[in-house]
Parts: C-alpha cells; sequence; structure tokens
C-alpha cells in the first residue's frame, strides 16, 4: 500500500496568488494513498526542507509529490532531501505547477483545477515508482583534446599539469591555430608568437601530452569514461622520429612557384614539402602530394630526399589510423573566415589590394610575406591611405550573419594603430555600425587608435569600391554628418566575420554533441554550464563554441580542463539510473531495440543452463551506455523492455489521471 | 482495487459539476520531450507569457518514448486533442529518437485517419528549449482550433 505524501508549495505569492495552494492541498488530501497533504511557504527553504524530511520519517512515506517549480529547479533539492531519509531519490515526482501554471495563467479557478490535475498525476506516477539505483562507470583517466589553438593548446597543458595524460589531435601540420597567424594581439600589442610559441613548444616537450599534428578524428565511440578514439595520421612522408627540421628539403624542392601558402592565405608562395611557418611545431615538414613532383610525375623528383641528412624522407608512408581509449574530451575546433563574395560591391577577389583582417596581420607580420613591412599585394608599395570596412558579413541577416563576430572592433582599431605606427604620416579610415569595446582596456586602447593615431572614424557603411588610376575608390556614407564620403585609397582591410571551421558540424555529429543553426557547437547550458557540452563527458572550448577574444578562449580552455580534472578526481563516474532494462522471461531476442538505439546500448546476451548449453537469447542493456531515451521501449513488439522512471504504467496512470 | 472504485466515484463526482472537458472547455493532452519542449514551455513561464490553460503536459525523456498508443489512450480518456512535440531535426537530446518519432508519427495518423479520427485533433511540433513563444503560439492556436471543431471525431476511442 502506497504511502504518499504531497506537498504544495506557495513560492511565496509566486504560485499562491493564481492557484489557490490550500484547495490543492485538500484536494491532495482526498486521493486513496495520500496520508499527508501540507503546504509551506517555501518548500526550498530549509524549513521547507526539513519538514519534508520530518513528515517522511514521522510517517514513514514510500513516495513523495512536490507541487511546486519546475522539476529542473529543484527536483535534485528534493531528492536530495528524500535520501537523506532513506527514501530512494527516484520515490520523488514533482508537479510543475509554477512554470506551466501559475505563471501562465491568470484565471485563479482554472489555475488551481490545472494545478490539481498535474498534482493527481504526479500522485500516480509516484504510487508506480520503482527504487533506482545509480549506475556506475569506471573511468579511463586519459582526455582527448580536439583543436591545437589557444584553447585547445591551454586546455592540455591544465590537464596535463594536473597529472592526467593527453592526447592533442590537430589537423593542420603544425599546432598553433588561429592565434600563431596574429602579429601583435589588443589591448596590450604583445607580439602573438612571443607568447604562443613558449605554449607550443612546451605542449610538444610535455610528459603527459602525446601530440598528433596533421591528423584527423576519424571515430568516435564510447561514453564518458570510455570513449573509444580512432585517429587518422595522415601520411606525412617524413618521418616524425628522425627528422631535425634541418630545413635542407624545402629549400631544395623545385615547387617553389604556384603553390600558395594556406598560413599566409594566399599571399606568399610555398614549396611541395614546408612547414607552414618557421616556428611550426613540431617542427617537421610535410609533404603535399598533391603538388609534389614525385608524385606527380612517377617517380622522378626525389631532390628533397638527396639533400635529407637523416634520409627521414619516405615517399611509401600510408595514412595509418591510431586507437585511443580516453574519458573526457575537449572539442576546441576554431573558426574560419566568412566567404566575402556575396559582397560584389566590395572587390575582394577582384582587386589585390582588397584583403581580409587575417590577410592584413600577415602582412603586419614579421614572419609573414613580406617580413612585416606593410606592402599593398598588386605592386608591393607601401600603402599610405587605407580604409577598413567592419562587420562585413557580420551584424548582416540578410547577406551574411546576424550575430557580432565580437573580435572586429578590436583588431580593427589594432590595425590602424599599428598601420600608424608602421607608415608613419599614413591616413586610415575606419567604417563602422557600433564600437562594441566591452573588456579590460579595450575602450582606451579604441580612443587611442583614434586620439592619438589619428584614424578617422566613419559611422556607415560602404557601398561601392572600385579601381582608378592605381587607387581604390571607396565610396560611403557617414550617418553622423550626414555626408556621403569618398576616400581615395592605397588598400582596403574588411572585417571578415568568423563562422565555425569547415567540418566541425560532422565532427560534432561523430561526437553526438549538438550544434546551432550557424554550426557552433552548443553547451550544455548558455550560462550555468558554458563549458560542457549535451553529452556527459565532452567539453568545448575556444571560438567553435562562438565568437571569443584571446582571454576568453583562454579561460574557456582552462574551465574544460578545470571540468575534466574533477570529472577525473573521483574514481567512478556516477550515471543516472534512468535507463532501459530487459525482462528476460519474455524476451524473444528479435532485437527491433538494438535497430533503433541511437547508442548501441543493446547486445545480444546468451541465457546459458548448467550445462553452457545456450538455453535462449534477450537483448542486454549496457548501462553506460545507455542514456534512457526510451526509443527501444516503443520498438518492443513483446513489451519486454521499459524506461525506469518513465514505465508504460505510470504513463498509462497519468493520462488515466487526466480522464474527463 | 477499492483504491481504483474510489478513484472512479472521485472522478465522475469532479466531472458532473463543470464542463470541463466538453466540447467548448476541451481537455488537451500534450506528450513532450524533457529537454526541448519541455523547457521551452518553462520558458514560457519564465518569461511570463499568457496561454490558454486546457493543455495538460506529460512529460518524457524523448519524442521516441512516446508510443502511438498513448495518443489512443489520451483520447479513449477524453481528450479532445493530443499534441507531441520535441526537440527540432537534428537537435535530439538523444541524437535520433525525435525521428523515430516523426516517421512513427506519420504512419499512424494515417491509421487514426483510417479510423475515422479527425485528424485536426492530433498535432506534431517541433519547439526548442529557447522557443518560449512558440510554445505560446502552439498552444494557443491547438485550443482555438479544437474549439472550432465538430463535436463527434473522437467517438470512435469513447463509445461504450
Amino acid at each position: 500500500m502506497s504511502r504518499i505524501g504531497v506537498f504544495v508549495c506557495w513560492c511565496g505569492s509566486n504560485i499562491a496568488s493564481t492557484v489557490d495552494v490550500e484547495k490543492v492541498r485538500e484536494e491532495a488530501a482526498k486521493i486513496p494513498g495520500v496520508v499527508s497533504a501540507l503546504d509551506y511557504k517555501y518548500m526550498c527553504s530549509d524549513p521547507g526542507q526539513n519538514s519534508l524530511r520530518n513528515v517522511i520519517k514521522e510517517k514513514n512515506l514510500t513516495g513523495v509529490v512536490l507541487a511546486a517549480c519546475s522539476p529542473h529547479m529543484h527536483e535534485n533539492t528534493f531528492r536530495k532531501a528524500a535520501v537523506k531519509e532513506g527514501l530512494n531519490p527516484y520515490f520523488v515526482e514533482i508537479a510543475n505547477i509554477r512554470e506551466q501554471v501559475s505563471w501562465v495563467h491568470e484565471d485563479k479557478e482554472r489555475a488551481t483545477a490545472k494545478a490539481v490535475d498535474l498534482m493527481k498525476m504526479m500522485v500516480e506516477k509516484v504510487k508506480r515508482d520503482k527504487p533506482i539505483e545509480d549506475v556506475r562507470v569506471p573511468l579511463n583517466k586519459k582526455a582527448l583534446v580536439i583543436g591545437g589553438g589557444i584553447s585547445g593548446i591551454q586546455a592540455a597543458l591544465d590537464i596535463a599539469n594536473g597529472g592526467v595524460e593527453v592526447v592533442l589531435v590537430e589537423k593542420e601540420p603544425s599546432i598553433g591555430g588561429r592565434m600563431i597567424q596574429l602579429d601583435e594581439t589588443f589591448p596590450t600589442l604583445d607580439c602573438s608568437s612571443c607568447i604562443m610559441t613558449p605554449k607550443m613548444v612546451e605542449v610538444n616537450q610535455h610528459p603527459n601530452i602525446k601530440l598528433y599534428t596533421y591528423s584527423e578524428i576519424e571515430d568516435v565511440s564510447g561514453y564518458i569514461g570510455n570513449f573509444k578514439v580512432k585517429i587518422k595520421k595522415k601520411a606525412r612522408s617524413v618521418v616524425e622520429k628522425d627528422c631535425t627540421g634541418c630545413g635542407e628539403c624545402w629549400n631544395a624542392c623545385p615547387m617553389h612557384k604556384n603553390v600558395k601558402s594556406e598560413f599566409n592565405l594566399n599571399l606568399s608562395e610555398r614549396t611541395a614539402i614546408y612547414v607552414p611557418f618557421p616556428q611550426a611545431v613540431p617542427l617537421v615538414p610535410v609533404l603535399d602530394r598533391s603538388v609534389c613532383l614525385h608524385f606527380k610525375k612517377g617517380g622522378k623528383c626525389q631532390k628533397c630526399l638527396d639533400v635529407c641528412g637523416p634520409k627521414c624522407i619516405d615517399f611509401g608512408l600510408q595514412d595509418e589510423i591510431i586507437e585511443e581509449t580516453v574519458g573526457a574530451i575537449v572539442a576546441a575546433t576554431g573558426y574560419d573566415l566568412m566567404e566575402t563574395s556575396m559582397y560584389g560591391e566590395y572587390g575582394y577577389g577582384k582587386y589585390k589590394d582588397v584583403v581580409s583582417g587575417l590577410q592584413f596581420e600577415r602582412l603586419l607580420s614579421a614572419s609573414g610575406p613580406t617580413e612585416g613591412v606593410i606592402k599593398r599585394p598588386s605592386d608591393g608599395k607601401t600603402p599610405q591611405t587605407i580604409v577598413f570596412v567592419q562587420c562585413v558579413g557580420s551584424r548582416d541577416p540578410e547577406k551574411g550573419v546576424p550575430y557580432c563576430s565580437k573580435v572586429c572592433c578590436m583588431y580593427t582599431a589594432k590595425h590602424a594603430k599599428l598601420f600608424a605606427h608602421k607608415v608613419h604620416g599614413s591616413q586610415s579610415y575606419v567604417f563602422y555600425i557600433d564600437i562594441r569595446s566591452t573588456s579590460k582596456g579595450y575602450e582606451e586602447f579604441v580612443r587611442g587608435t583614434m586620439e592619438q593615431d589619428g584614424a578617422v572614424y566613419l559611422r556607415g557603411r560602404v557601398s561601392k569600391i572600385y579601381e582608378d588610376n592605381g587607387k581604390l575608390i571607396v565610396k560611403g556614407a557617414d550617418t553622423l554628418s550626414g555626408n556621403q564620403v569618398e576616400i581615395a585609397a592605397d588598400m582596403v582591410v574588411l572585417a571578415t566575420g568568423v563562422i565555425p571551421k569547415k567540418g566541425s558540424d560532422k565532427l560534432a555529429q561523430m561526437l553526438g554533441i549538438s550544434y546551432d543553426k550557424y554550426g557552433f557547437l552548443t553547451e550544455s547550458h548558455p550560462k550555468l554550464r558554458p563549458a560542457e557540452s549535451s553529452t556527459a563527458g565532452i567539453f568545448l572550448a575556444g571560438m567553435a563554441q562562438g565568437p571569443r577574444d584571446i582571454p576568453e578562449s583562454v579561460v574557456s580552455g582552462s574551465a574544460a580542463a578545470s571540468k575534466i580534472l574533477g570529472l577525473f578526481s573521483k574514481s567512478e563516474y556516477e550515471v543516472e539510473g534512468t535507463i532501459s532494462s530487459v525482462n528476460e522471461a519474455t524476451c524473444v531476442a528479435c532485437f527491433y531495440c538494438q535497430r533503433v538505439c541511437a547508442y548501441n546500448a543493446i547486445s545480444r546476451k546468451e541465457i546459458k543452463d548448467r550445462n553452457g548449453n545456450v538455453v535462449k537469447v534477450v537483448a542486454n542493456v549496457n548501462p553506460g551506455l545507455c542514456t534512457g531515451c526510451g526509443a527501444c521501449v516503443n520498438a518492443c513488439f513483446s513489451k519486454s523492455i521499459d524506461v525506469k522512471g518513465f514505465m508504460d504504467d505510470q504513463i498509462y496512470a497519468e493520462i488515466k489521471s487526466l480522464a474527463v | 482495487m477499492e483504491d481504483m472504485n474510489a478513484e472512479k466515484e472521485k472522478q465522475k463526482e469532479g466531472t458532473a459539476a463543470t464542463n470541463a472537458g466538453s466540447q467548448s472547455d476541451p481537455r488537451l493532452i500534450a506528450f513532450v520531450c524533457n529537454w526541448c519542449t519541455y523547457n521551452g514551455a518553462d520558458l514560457a513561464g519564465t518569461s511570463r507569457m499568457k496561454y490558454s490553460d486546457n493543455v495538460r503536459v506529460i512529460k518524457l525523456p524523448c519524442t521516441g518514448r512516446i508510443d502511438p498508443l498513448f495518443i489512443v489512450e489520451a483520447f479513449k480518456k477524453g481528450a479532445k486533442g493530443v499534441l507531441v512535440s520535441g526537440c527540432h531535426p537534428g537537435d535530439c537530446h538523444y541524437t535520433s529518437g525525435n525521428y523515430h518519432s516523426r516517421r512513427k508519427y506519420a504512419t499512424f495518423r494515417d491509421l487514426l485517419g483510417y479510423l475515422g479520427v479527425d485528424l485536426n485533433r492530433v498535432e506534431f511540433s517541433w519547439i526548442s528549449a529557447s522557443e518560449g513563444n512558440k510554445w505560446v503560439a502552439v498552444i494557443n492556436e491547438f485550443t482555438d482550433k479544437i474549439k472550432s471543431l465538430p463535436d463527434k471525431t473522437t467517438d470512435i476511442f469513447t463509445k461504450k
């Protein structure tokens, strides 16, 4: 016989002003099986919880229903209170009479009737609750970090320094990501490679970090504590352990023209065997087989091998699949820049001297194609006038994306400042919509660009850019003075918006984590769980989640790392016990459940007699993999599988309680 | 058994006195998933949006858990309309549960039509955790629609 306690919360006046809580309590008391019904101002407060505990103890309750706020608010609070009195936590059910009744309805009588219905429903559910034990899953204390940009590097270093092994996988030949492409960084103007390379070297030398560059994630299976990861190490054609990074091979390569450098964003050429940039980590070249003469002309050219001292170039190397088992994963896949082809009026791609912000970084960089001297791509002359156009693609729902890319205001101010520092007597113009400079020292930085460095800021958009007599004529509006402006510039820099890294959606699907309509990876909760994905054991960091600057990327890398170190500080991970279970007596081994299971949680189980003969085959649920979604329950023809906490008889009882 | 009989008595008393459940004041049952639509409905609450109070929400882990027989059972118990709502395609917390649900629903709808149920009485929608406004709109529109229908179309389930 059930002994149910019903507790109706007033939530101050939040519930009590719209719902007649006393009526709800009175109705509760009439339900067979309900032995105690109370109402209280704040059930979640300490006195509220104490009264709950007292009643559980005194009346020896077998189940508790709280008519209160959403279960997503305080279910755990009340479960914990119940556990203290020895009640199974899953014997606590919540009737949501705040978010779904008192806050959304106005007619008190009707709201009360609805609250009574929801309360009755939960009483019927709790009567049929079965005790559920949480599942404990062992943890492989090793982490995988996907992406070797600043946030991935930060995560890897923090985890490794916490004493945990890390596998870092980077798609490009070197780690460093976008940050290593930058010249100096706002707002302090410290050089990016000066602060980045020590971290990159530390990653390479750290005893707890295993680094795979020029590698991609091929497959991920498993679950928190036990992910099986397949990493494809692409054929580098260079044996990493023997290479000294001396550079003889790329100096000897005859393919030194016509291949554009990806790292320099097509502003320079590279050889077929190459390192993307001089400070690459690891300093081991990659042979690009799609352009190498050895592969294109039937093996004749091997000039690189001829000059290689340690003879570490191996044209026969194949892609290699490496398997790792890890307990947690950080996805730090980074970002790309938007295509600007839809802004034909800006002439990007048509005029050589219209460049993107990231290309301008390379022109500023001492390790860039012009060795830090600003030269325009068309004729190599130093520009005297540059027009910067902000929000190219960002904040443009029509042609681009509606969101703000966050970093462009600041890097444009930085570009204008560095231009003024490097080319004395030069002039820059910035077309902007709004200036967003909200972090520490940012506003002062932008002010400095305007006031000390003389950049002219024009609030308005550019309508057209065209070439005339060696100059780029920029036509635009200055909305503050109400004038049309026309500027003859030597160069134009477009602050293109950021978008998720190409292929990050595929990776997300492989990992089983969600992403938003733009392709940015979504957090488990945008405010309260910003480092976690919706899948247990998978964490997020950096621009993969959305536009953010370097300090924020570092913070998010550290946040993911601290979550993983926290997870690994326990010997086992506890999984909610609301998972499927099979009735082996009735299961007919059709395995329709297996077909619908998205988690590979269902396997064959053979039941043997004492002589070892198989007498029956049934479905079996792996508690570490099952997430309790319940898809299998509906697939089962013989009603032999049910999901704990949402059993068939409970749902039918709920529906029945709503009969009219 | 005593429990159940007593319950039945109570329910009869309750319904005799009011108009609840009639065509003019229809009972709607919404089967929603825990992750998207339930949160969307909660968001409507935290945003203090107002909507029709005819709906009763039954929370399930995922729309993939929703057995078509739940919908039949809801009609049998006097519901005048049934709503199924979960995460948008591609956003299922459980990867593919909403696809199973959608496929099942498409077939089941045909069957309901064959049985003579007015298909206006079953509705399927995707409402994410951030779409409190969509929840409000769906509930209001569905309630209005049900109120406008002729009152005979669920007889197949309620005939004694």
